[in-house]
């Protein structure tokens, strides 16, 4: 499914609408939503304090009323009041727009059919982040990588006294600019994509989205503990990419 | 302590998680062993690195239009 297959009812979606605070589609009031926004990253809190009380306040329960009666308005509130963060979430989690914009949609069409299943039991926002992750992880999986390394060859080796089998040396000058160009959200990436799916689920989740160890280790089925030791070793292995990129970036 | 425990734990202790005996045990090792200084070094590096693309991306003030269309009219052929 992609961003762009335009359905021929779109004539009736009103475009240009203006969306002041306080005022939605159908007339709800929006400030209360707006007072408690996503927080932005780094320090993402745990689920219950992501975004304010945990059960949604009287505005949340106007609009998810809505929503269950499938009215069309509300949809368009929901969107236009939560997508902002979540399309940032996907730009981060993802690093190519194309692929962000497939995981919104994907994440926004799951939350409209799930919307009858929603409890209540956490804010919209929170709930709606949880999806966009999770269709994100997906997007994440399908993409084609033609470089995954192993990581054996990635994270250092040590004698049997514990010393370094390969001395590591310092970042060369050329690596370190590297990292300090504009280039270097390209070459993050790249080295990025080298990793096994489940060291760079763990890298994206939790330095680049910034969720907490327990956050991340939800999203994935596996123990916090697990996740520090993934992520230990994820880092590891891009110090080790990073610092070999000054061959392939000299011009 | 060995370069091998000095790598396994180098990301408790740059959280600040590790006991005080153990931190003064890295810092003692790094006093004395250049490659674990380069290997602390890079570490860092790569951190900070990963951490700057998080704080690149900031929340746009609106999903595009075009977009926001697109998600509405899929909904209703789904």
């Amino acid at each position: 499914m992609t961003a762009i297959s335009l359905s021929p009812r779109l004539s009736q979606i009103p475009r240009n609408v203006s969306w002041s605070p306080g005022i939605g589609a159908a007339g709800y009031s929006l400030r209360l939503l707006r007072s408690a926004p996503m927080p932005r990253v780094p320090d993402v809190p745990l689920p219950s304090s992501r975004s304010g009380p945990g059960v949604p306040d009287g505005e949340e329960a106007v609009l998810i009323a809505a929503l269950r009666r499938g009215e069309d308005t509300a949809f368009a509130s929901l969107l236009r009041e939560h997508g902002a963060p979540l399309l940032a979430t996907a730009r981060r989690m993802l690093g190519c727009e194309e692929d962000a914009r497939d995981a919104l949609q994907d994440a926004f069409l799951s939350a409209f059919r799930a919307v009858h299943a929603f409890e209540g039991k956490s804010r919209l926002g929170t709930w709606l982040h949880r999806i966009t992750v999770n269709s994100v992880l997906m997007k994440l999986r399908s993409r084609k990588r033609a470089c995954e390394r192993r990581m054996e060859d990635l994270v250092p080796h040590f004698t049997d006294d514990g010393h370094h089998v390969e001395p590591p040396c310092p970042f060369s000058d050329a690596a370190v600019r590297a990292l300090q160009s504009s280039e270097s959200r390209m070459i993050l990436w790249r080295a990025i994509e080298q990793l096994p799916d489940a060291y760079r689920e763990v890298i994206v989740l939790r330095d680049i989205e910034g969720l907490s160890t327990e956050e991340a280790g939800t999203h994935l089925g596996i123990t916090a503990n697990a996740i520090k030791i993934r992520l230990h070793r994820a880092r590891q292995a891009l110090r080790t990419l990073l610092g070999d990129c000054s061959e392939d970036l000299s011009p | 302590m060995t370069c091998r425990e000095f790598a396994e734990f180098l990301d408790a202790w740059l959280a600040g998680l590790l006991p005080a005996e153990q931190a003064g045990a890295f810092r003692r090792h790094l006093a004395v062993c250049p490659h674990c200084v380069n290997y602390l070094d890079g570490y860092r590096r790569t951190v900070d690195a990963v951490e700057q693309l998080r704080a690149a991306e900031t929340v746009p003030e609106e999903v595009p239009a075009d977009l926001v269309r697109a998600i509405l009219a899929s909904r209703k052929e789904s």
